[in-house]
């Protein structure tokens, strides 16, 4: 993607492919070029829909935006092959509804945000966060926090 | 009695707990047991359908020709059947499609499994980017209770459901399981254990989350001709008169492990009824039965809520208003339409290929009038509802 842009070179994505790393940074999922509908995580290949048969899903930006279905907070830390850290501290996982693309995806909230600062229906924005850190490397990965920027200045190009 | 009925002849269960022995033995216990209450011999069985482990190695894979081996080798023809959760049920659907069809008049449909501590954790080792998996554990930390914590959160901020409305069925399965031998967890508990034990996925806490258990279960099904021979009469007899093994259909909308998103419904509409109301209303629809028919159900209550989310994909009521059913005792050995009165995954835990075909033969002890200490007056009809990672669904129908 064009606008993948690492501003730290310390900072990598924990996953290639799936979000970008700059300013306003989004996911990027795929759409058929056939129907129009979308998949996350991001493939390539046949479209999901039985009515349609496309083969070919192209990678898209998906809208930076979107409301709460539902969340969750860790207290335990998960197994591996999660990276937690020692000591774990709690953290939320989110699953945020994106208007246009008509589907949920599942992150987790950035670092401090909790169940108790969430809530169903709440305005969420992408941002991106350490995941892990190894041999001086920041591993990313894309959360959902609280909305505070103006969606149309910081919603996806 | 419909021409495609299966007789159930038999059913048996070794006790569930946590014993870290090989899966198989358990098995053994438990198809001796089934074998044993059908009346008939190992070498009278011609099929063996075999839910799949698959955290015991090859033989947890290939679990059919497992237990054919385990009991001594016959010739029985085997199949065995992998759907995660639902493994017990697709075993079950096999078999009674073989029957069906005519080519065996009496099968064996067995699943044990042999379960890790703690966390279930991905299946096998090395980076595998490309397995969903693997992933949401990896990128999200996503356990199995963070999933059912999401279902347990709509809940609470879509029907104001509360940690007290959790922990009351909770307190109604840990009842229901007192009596029952074959149950791990045979103690009673109160709102405040629940409340009380550690939050593991909030707002779940450690009694709210079925553990992981090791455990068995088996039956032996048959065509209606062996069976009228076998017993004389079939009044009286459990009969299965359903088995959904529904998968979605697209677009998939709720958020189910180990998905990292939904299906899209920009593009296509959702169907009418979604998946976990599909797999229900799919079995209902085969039975030609409807909830209102209903003695009792068993559902997969992998956490406390989840089991008012099945009360809600049954139909037992409408959306929204399952915590006001469990309130109302309608969901009570006693009330209306109990449901799990075998104790569920509550005081079972759950040994994933055992537990479905386990739904079943509590709905066969039930119907039989022989559930001692939990039974349920005038039991006719019973129906179970699981559901198995990767999009698999498993309800069945028994009656008499």
């Amino acid at each position: 993607m064009s606008e993948t842009v690492t501003s730290n070179a310390s900072q990598v994505p924990a996953i290639e492919g799936w979000f970008t790393l700059d300013q306003n940074p989004h996911l990027i999922g795929a759409q058929c070029t056939g129907c129009g509908t979308y998949v996350f995580p991001p493939r390539e290949g046949a479209c999901p829909s039985p009515l349609c048969d496309s083969d070919e899903l192209k990678a898209t930006p998906f809208s930076r935006f979107g409301t709460v279905w539902s969340y969750a907070e860790n207290r335990y830390a998960p197994p591996l092959p999660y990276r937690a850290a020692e000591p774990f501290e709690p953290y939320a996982l989110v699953a945020v509804q994106l208007e246009k693309e008509g589907i949920i995806v599942l992150g987790q909230a950035p670092k401090g945000i909790l169940a108790k600062d969430l809530k169903v229906g709440m305005r969420m924005q992408l941002e991106t966060d350490v995941l892990y850190r190894e041999d001086g490397v920041d591993y990313m990965v894309y959360v959902w926090a609280p909305a505070v920027q103006d969606e149309a200045a910081g919603g996806a190009k | 009695m419909s021409d495609r009925d299966l007789v159930v002849l038999g059913v048996g269960m070794h006790p569930w707990g946590k014993w870290g022995r090989d899966f198989t033995e358990y098995g053994m216990v438990a198809a001796r047991a089934a074998l044993k209450d059908a009346g008939i011999e190992w070498k009278d069985v011609q099929y063996v359908a075999g839910a799949d482990t698959i955290r015991n190695g090859y033989p947890g894979f290939i679990a059919g020709a497992t237990f054919a081996q385990k009991m001594g080798w016959t010739g029985a023809r085997v199949s065995s059947s992998y759907a995660a959760c639902a493994s017990g049920a697709m075993s079950l659907q096999t078999a009674r499609a073989s029957i069906l069809a005519g080519f065996c008049d009496v099968a064996m449909v067995i699943g044990a499994d042999t379960t890790p501590k703690g966390f279930f954790a991905p299946v096998g080792g090395g980076d595998r980017k490309n397995d969903p998996d693997w992933l949401r554990f990896h990128l999200l930390g996503a356990t199995n209770p963070a999933y059912f914590a999401l279902f347990a959160r709509r809940r609470m901020d879509l029907y104001g459901a509360t940690s007290e409305d959790f922990a009351q069925v909770k307190v109604k399965n840990s009842i229901h399981g007192l009596n029952n031998p074959y149950a791990r967890f045979r103690k009673e508990n109160a709102v405040e254990d629940v409340l009380n034990s550690p939050v593991v996925s909030d707002p779940l806490r450690l009694l709210d989350i079925c553990a992981t258990s090791d455990g068995a279960a088996a039956m032996i099904v048959t065509s209606r001709a062996f069976a009228e021979k076998h017993l004389g009469s079939l009044k009286g007899v459990p009969r299965i008169k359903a088995v959904s093994t529904s998968t979605p259909t697209y677009p998939q909308t709720l958020l189910e492990m180990p998905d990292f998103a939904t299906d899209s419904s920009a593009v296509v509409m959702p169907p009418a009824r979604g998946f976990k109301d599909s797999i229900c209303w799919d079995a209902y629809e085969e039975a030609g039965v409807g909830p209102e028919d209903l003695s009792m159900a068993e559902v997969y209550d992998l956490s406390t809520a989840l089991e008012l989310d099945w009360y809600e994909h049954l139909g037992l009521c409408a959306p929204g208003e399952a915590e006001g059913l469990l309130r109302s005792g309608a969901t009570t050995i006693g009330g209306r339409i109990p449901v799990n009165p075998s104790g569920g995954l509550s005081c079972f835990g759950e040994a994933i290929p055992a537990q479905a075909i386990a739904q079943v033969c509590e709905l066969v002890w039930q119907l039989r009038g022989q559930a001692e200490g939990r039974q349920i007056d005038n039991a006719k009809l019973g129906i179970t509802a699981n559901q198995g990672l990767f999009g698999h669904g498993s309800s069945v129908i028994v009656g008499i």
